[in-house]
């Protein structure tokens, strides 16, 4: 908080000596197997946004399905759920998760804390080359016989591995080898994170003066330790169905008039194996998000975040309540309805921690100083898509109303709101935010402005007229929408405007990908701390910070990172780096 | 400050597509005006919610805008503030959740007097089971389907000798009489769905789901699948005839006749 140490004393010695690295000794070392931390993210990110290129291509396959019937021949019916399979699942797992943890954790957890790396470098390096394999063999399921499962990125049994499912021969044994590889690879750097945070800080960083974007990677890591296992041993099992003839998941069932093998299994222990996963999954990216979208508010505001103590408390109530509500997505499962009742009431619960966010991010505007810059621009329409999508969230969540909606469109379009557009809006900010600091220049404003428009207001017409898709009774994952008595014919021009705000929103993610390699060479110089930011990643003394971060000395730090507009102050921010001013203890004190 | 006025326009738009699109739920055909009644709550809490925390960024976003000697005050807390957002939140959630869990329990709660009937998933069509006279269902098994015998019926239970099946037909329902629902599936997971009704459910392969509903208006209504059940998915399709009590004990008096006319023919 505001607790300014008196004077040094308030700052702890040193309990261990300055680390010794092990410096790169070539071009390989450095750039290739690093072991540093900042380049393992800039690898993670260039991966993770490559995959996002190539899932947002296949949504655009899909649209045009959508909105065109049968007009593109190579896309059939099995071709249509191998695209939304593969776009689903590298979109939540290989792009949002390994973007916000791989990318931004690696990137800003050491800057942030004041630390010259992450604690375990080595099984960092190894956790970037892991997570790529794991791509590798997701690609790859697109090479081989049968191409890719389409069993929905759910993968329900038994439906994933019986026929009428596409991929039954290879694509769904590709998919679980692969998740089990990025989840393995994700270990190694979760653990990572989570044990920089809590032993690599610098002297005087104490947990309540941390950014909240370390909050909120922090609190992820940890979630995402607990609910990835939940997900391995759900493909462990899926696979020994498939393979060894186990029967984990699988009942006694009929496939296409002959009776299988299988017996005494229950598909719905797969249910809630996924989602005990799939829930956690959902803040997992969510709340990396918060903490960033915290940190660029206040500082594009010129305000301390309101209500520092109520966020990272919301943060870790979130990450806590998240793990007792994964059978929402469950209601009209068939399991037992009495759990219908708990559920409900913690989704519904846990929707005031997240409200008191949204309102401290608006009480950060409040009485601020706001400039609107490209990543201030992201962060607001973050908000707005945030709060949309967490609203029609308390819809799904409600048990009673869940049943009509379930599985209509307006899941989708819900899911696509808030931890599709919300996220990746954050990301964008982050990125025009961070980049000078990685690469020592400044993004485009103008081109940022243009791809900022196009993709927060295209994205938002895309999603807001699904909802009513859904309500009005359009299931979900249909190849076609098909004729019904309830479908007029203006349903089916609205799937086509749908489809054309995809087209344009997705290419105008062309205009991020230029700016991002464009500005490399011809951006202004950034200098050191072009936001005029309080926290410590600004403060190093060499941009970009070359390894080991802080050079000879590791910063102390004096206080939080939000004094903005401190009253008496010369400037309108304090580095946390900054010892007391003069007069300082005084003016806090009265 | 276009900004201003796109978050403006945003909210605005919002609330005005909601009430003016033509695309929304179609008219209700069963009992379950109490899940429309607490969409409708929940549109209302959300909707305000939406417009005031947009409304109140844009005034922000104008009010305190950046401009040349404009600083920004410095208040990290008010605890005043907090806790009364987190007191109205707490209550604007149980304003929807409330009335929520009650429908659910009237949901889950099936009345005694409902009659049964019992609906199939099979990729990728919908088959349906009545019971006869003696209003209850016969055993199956996965085991004892066969080419005459699609959904496995046990024929040794007495109580399946005069059971309805009915595959590639349309189910009946009789006007106003609670039905309750058995769901059943012999290969993977499907979802009973008619919008008309609301109420939905999956089936899923080695176990059985129910839910009830009491139609309320006549009409025929399309049966779609709601769970992804493979590339037919879309095309599992069925119908459901709502009808008077008159024409739907003429109906099932048909069937029956059929039923025993088809059983003489095997024995034959």
């Amino acid at each position: 908080m505001v607790d300014v140490p008196l004077g040094a004393a308030g700052v702890p010695p040193a309990e261990v000596e300055d680390v010794e690295l092990y410096h790169p000794k070539g071009w390989v070392t450095h750039y290739v197997f690093s072991q540093d931390a900042k380049i393992i993210a800039v690898q993670y990110s260039v991966t993770a946004l490559s995959i996002g290129l190539a899932a947002l291509m296949l949504s655009w396959l899909m649209r045009l399905q959508l909105a065109f019937p049968g007009a593109l021949s190579f896309i059939d019916a099995d071709a249509y759920y191998q695209l939304i399979t593969m776009h689903g699942m590298m979109m939540v797992v290989y792009v949002l998760t390994a973007l916000f943890l791989g990318g931004f954790g690696n990137y800003l957890i050491p800057l942030m804390l004041g630390a010259r790396d992450m604690v375990f470098p080595y099984a960092n390096m190894l956790s970037f080359w892991f997570y790529l394999l794991a791509v590798v063999v997701l690609f790859a399921s697109f090479a081989v016989p049968g191409g890719p499962t389409g069993a929905g990125w759910t993968l329900y049994p038994p439906q994933a591995i019986t026929a009428g499912t596409p991929g039954l021969a290879w694509g769904i044994i590709m998919m679980l080898v692969s998740l089990m590889i990025f989840i393995i690879g994700f270990t190694m750097g979760g653990l990572n994170y989570v044990v920089t945070v809590l032993q690599g800080r610098t002297r005087g960083m104490t947990l309540m003066r941390m950014p909240l974007t370390v909050w909120g990677i922090f609190t992820a890591s940890v979630m995402a330790l607990l609910a990835f296992p939940a997900l391995f041993v759900g493909c462990v099992m899926m696979l020994f169905d498939r393979l060894l003839g186990t029967s984990f998941f699988m009942p006694e069932i009929i496939e296409q008039g002959a009776r299988l093998p299988y017996g005494g299994g229950s598909p719905i222990l797969f249910q809630h194996l996924f989602w005990f996963f799939g829930h956690p999954e959902v803040y997992i990216v969510a709340l990396p998000a918060f903490g960033i979208v915290s940190d660029l508010i206040s500082v594009h505001a010129r305000r301390n975040i309101f209500g520092y103590r109520m966020m990272v408390w919301a943060i870790v109530a979130i990450g806590a309540l998240s793990f007792v509500v994964w059978a929402h997505h469950m209601y009209v499962s068939g399991m037992n309805p009495y759990f219908g009742f708990f559920f409900a009431t913690t989704t519904l619960i846990i929707a005031i921690p997240t409200a008191i966010k949204v309102y401290n991010w608006v009480l950060t505007l409040w009485r601020g100083d706001i400039h609107l810059t490209v990543p201030m621009l992201f962060a607001l329409a973050f908000i707005v898509t945030f709060v949309n999508g967490g609203l029609t969230g308390l819809f799904l969540g409600n048990v009673v109303v869940d049943v009509p909606l379930s599985d209509t469109m307006f899941v989708v379009a819900h899911f696509h709101m808030v931890m599709g557009v919300a996220p990746i809006l954050v990301i964008f900010g982050a990125m025009y935010h961070w980049y000078p600091k990685v690469t020592g220049r400044l993004l485009s404003v103008p081109l940022g402005q243009f791809h900022f428009w196009i993709t927060f207001l295209g994205a938002y017409l895309i999603f807001f007229p699904m909802h009513y898709l859904g309500l009005m009774g359009v299931p979900r994952r249909y190849y076609e929408m098909g004729e019904t008595a309830i479908y007029p014919q203006s349903a089916h021009e609205l799937n086509i405007f749908i489809t054309v705000m995809a087209l344009l929103v997705g290419a105008a993610q062309l205009a991020f990908v230029f700016n991002l390699i464009w500005s490399l060479r011809h951006g202004r110089e950034a200098g050191g701390n072009p936001w005029r930011a309080c926290s410590l990643e600004w403060q190093t003394p060499v941009t970009p910070p070359p390894h080991g971060n802080f050079g000879k000395e590791l910063p102390i730090v004096y206080r939080w990172a939000y004094d903005y507009n401190v009253p008496g102050a010369p400037e309108d921010f304090i580095p946390q780096n900054q010892p007391p001013l003069a007069g300082e203890i005084a003016s806090r004190a009265s | 400050m276009h900004v201003v006025l796109v978050l403006v326009l945003v909210a605005a738009g919002s609330v005005l597509f909601h009430f003016l699109s033509p695309w929304w739920w179609t008219p209700i055909a069963s009992n379950w005006q109490y899940i429309d009644d607490t969409i409708v709550i929940t549109f209302w809490i959300t909707g305000v919610v939406f417009v005031a925390v947009l409304a109140f960024m844009a005034y922000c976003i104008w009010r305190f805008r950046h401009r040349e000697g404009h600083r920004a005050a410095f208040e990290p807390e008010n605890r005043r503030l907090e806790t009364g957002l987190t007191v109205i939140t707490g209550l604007g959630v149980a304003a929807m959740l409330v009335p929520g869990l009650f429908v659910w329990s009237h949901f889950i709660n099936v009345p005694a007097d409902a009659s049964v009937i019992e609906v199939v998933g099979q990729q990728w069509q919908w088959s349906f089971r009545l019971p006869g006279k003696d209003g209850k269902l016969g055993r199956t098994s996965v085991d004892r389907i066969a080419d005459d015998n699609p959904l496995g019926l046990d024929r040794s239970d007495p109580d399946g000798w005069d059971d309805v099946v009915l595959q590639g037909e349309d189910l009946h329902l009789p006007i106003g009489k609670p039905i309750k629902v058995v769901l059943r599936s012999t290969d993977v997971l499907h979802d009973f769905y008619v919008p008309e009704f609301r109420a939905k459910m999956d089936i899923l392969p080695g176990s059985s789901t129910y839910f009830w509903l009491t139609p309320t208006r006549t009409g025929t209504f399309d049966i779609l699948c709601a769970e992804l059940c493979g590339t037919g998915h879309p095309y599992m399709r069925g119908s459901v005839v709502v009808e008077e009590q008159v024409a739907y004990d003429a109906w099932l008096d048909g069937q029956q006749r059929r039923m025993i006319a088809q059983q003489d023919r095997t024995k034959e």
